[in-house]
């Protein structure tokens, strides 16, 4: 069953040094508040697994938590380019960033894999492209009924995903609508879970398409209110598209982005991160 | 009421692009929108000749109807306007990979003369990239196997290259028969729209030529904004300039979508 904690205390027993950590969250409820608190707690030589890492995890790999990104799509979406990222990639700022590139329906299957407990998955896809010569997570497999020439690509399982939903209740099942990405196969792949909520109520009332994770399903449940800003979470706040603007400026220069870092991550205390 | 007509009839190359490329999608076909200029063209599209366009969108939307321009494609206008929200895995498997879209409509950071996508990198080394481009996303996959492919670009020689430095979504390959020999089921780019005309794939050889100039761009200056021998159609026409109507829906999207 899923413990209910603080985020400080879920990212503290749950992302450890070294380990393959994938938050996700398709352009909604994107688990930003558990991505700083990776970074406040110096992580370190992370896997960051993401298929379109943006302003969280550009401020994760600027932080120098990242020693490796596995990803389909990098950018600040509808404003242009992550330049922490770019740093890492082109110039080894602050530390050296390996890459493992995927496209997005190579990256999907790798989770439903990984959650269906495969070890690889198969699709039409990378066919003709570059990607398989710079990817060795890529391979050719030939279908044994049709003998047709498919894409292979091994499972994703994180040592840890971290996802945000709407809410939980008290017994830690999750509730879920709107975008929901790719969010419950990064969860089932995943060794150990963490998903930060909106809030915990009493019952879960049923939503129009929702999707629940029962708390069997996942390790640990936080209450992290606004936990997905600047990204949004239908039913509570609309995307901070401000925001993601105003990264663009933070982002462009290291001593600004380190501005940042210390302002806004580091000089914050347990307590103001739990908002207790 | 003068300067209302004024103002409309005068307009930019990047209107032009949009609108001639919201022109190319037919009423009823199901197309997988990209974000930035396709999703500025399909939502056109829609709101002027093609109601009943089916825009999908890879966050995990069947049949967006948004009265204003997404500014991602997880906009939260996108769900709450779809027929249906599906999970990102679904979109790929369930709708993208068996052929059920007409029109994968791309943009791109290089085009090549036959038509190959590079979103990745620019530079020779990989590794060690002049400038690192976000990356794939759904493009590979959408370029493979939707019916046909529509990119929309502007055009320069920085964008226009003989060939790309990375090929992320594959076009014609290296030429006329290089998709069947690679498996892909989908025609691939049919349409190139860009700010200065249109181009098209020579059906002899698949290199990309100019079919279409868009009023008051001379064939010279599209030669100068590309960086191959740019062949031109011997069916070479002028494209319509924008309608009032094209204008003003096309303004009024993008003035709601700020």
């Amino acid at each position: 069953m899923a413990e209910i904690v603080s985020l400080a205390e879920g990212v503290g027993r749950l992302v450890h040094d070294g380990d393959v950590v994938a938050l996700e969250g398709f352009t909604h409820l994107i688990p930003h508040a558990a991505g700083q608190e990776i970074i406040r707690q110096r992580r370190r030589d992370l896997t960051l697994v993401r298929m379109t890492p943006d302003i969280v995890y550009d401020q994760l790999i600027g932080a120098g938590c990242a020693r490796k990104l596995i990803f389909s799509w990098g950018g600040n979406p509808g404003v242009g380019s992550l330049h922490r990222f770019r740093d890492a990639v082109q110039n080894g700022w602050p530390v050296p960033l390996e890459i493992e590139e995927h496209s997005h329906a190579g990256m999907a299957n790798r989770y439903v894999a990984g959650a269906s407990g495969l070890p690889f998955a198969v699709l039409r896809g990378y066919s003709g492209t570059d990607l398989p010569k710079h990817t060795d997570t890529i391979k050719q497999i030939t279908c044994p009924f049709t003998g047709e020439q498919l894409a292979a690509v091994p499972a994703l399982n994180p040592d840890v995903s971290i996802i945000h939903a709407q809410r939980a209740d008290r017994a830690g099942n999750v509730q879920i609508w709107g975008l929901v990405g790719v969010q419950k196969e990064a969860v089932l792949a995943a060794k150990r879970s963490l998903v930060t909520v909106e809030e915990v109520v009493d019952e879960l009332e049923p939503v129009p398409g929702q999707l629940v994770l029962p708390s069997w399903a996942v390790t640990c449940v936080a209450e992290v209110p606004h936990g997905a800003h600047p990204s949004y979470a239908q039913g509570y706040y609309d995307r901070d598209n401000a925001y993601y603007e105003h990264w663009d400026s933070i982002g462009r220069k290291r001593d600004s982005f380190e501005d940042w870092l210390r302002e806004k991550v580091f000089d914050r205390t347990d307590s103001e991160v739990t908002g207790k | 009421m003068t300067a209302t007509t004024e103002a409309q009839q005068t307009y930019t190359s990047d209107e032009m692009m949009s609108i001639a490329a919201a022109r190319a999608l037919g009423d009823g076909q199901r197309c997988f929108v990209g974000i930035g200029l396709p999703s500025t063209a399909a939502n056109l599209a829609r709101r002027t000749h093609a109601p009943d366009l089916v825009l999908i969108y890879e966050s995990g939307t069947l049949g967006s109807k948004p009265d204003r321009l997404p500014a991602s494609i997880g906009d939260g206008i996108l769900a709450e306007t779809a027929d249906a929200v599906i999970s990102v895995p679904e979109v790929f498997n369930y709708w993208l990979q068996p052929g059920r879209i007409d029109v994968g409509f791309l943009g791109a950071a290089q085009l090549d003369k036959f038509g190959n996508i590079n979103t990745t990198v620019i530079g020779d080394d990989y590794a060690n990239p002049k400038v690192r481009l976000p990356g794939a996303g759904g493009a590979p996959e959408i370029a493979a196997s939707c019916r046909e492919v529509f990119v929309v670009v502007r055009q320069s020689k920085r964008s226009f290259v003989d060939r790309v430095d990375f090929v992320t979504s594959v076009g014609h390959g290296s030429g006329k028969g290089d998709r069947e020999r690679l498996g892909l089921r989908g025609a691939g780019p049919t349409l190139v729209i860009t700010d200065l005309g249109i181009l098209r794939p020579d059906p002899e050889t698949s290199e990309l030529v100019l079919s279409q100039l868009h009023e008051g761009v001379e064939v010279e200056q599209v030669r100068e904004a590309t960086g191959w021998d740019l062949k031109v159609s011997p069916d070479l026409s002028r494209t319509a300039p924008p309608s009032e109507a094209e204008l003003a829906t096309l303004r009024a999207l993008k003035e709601a979508g700020k």
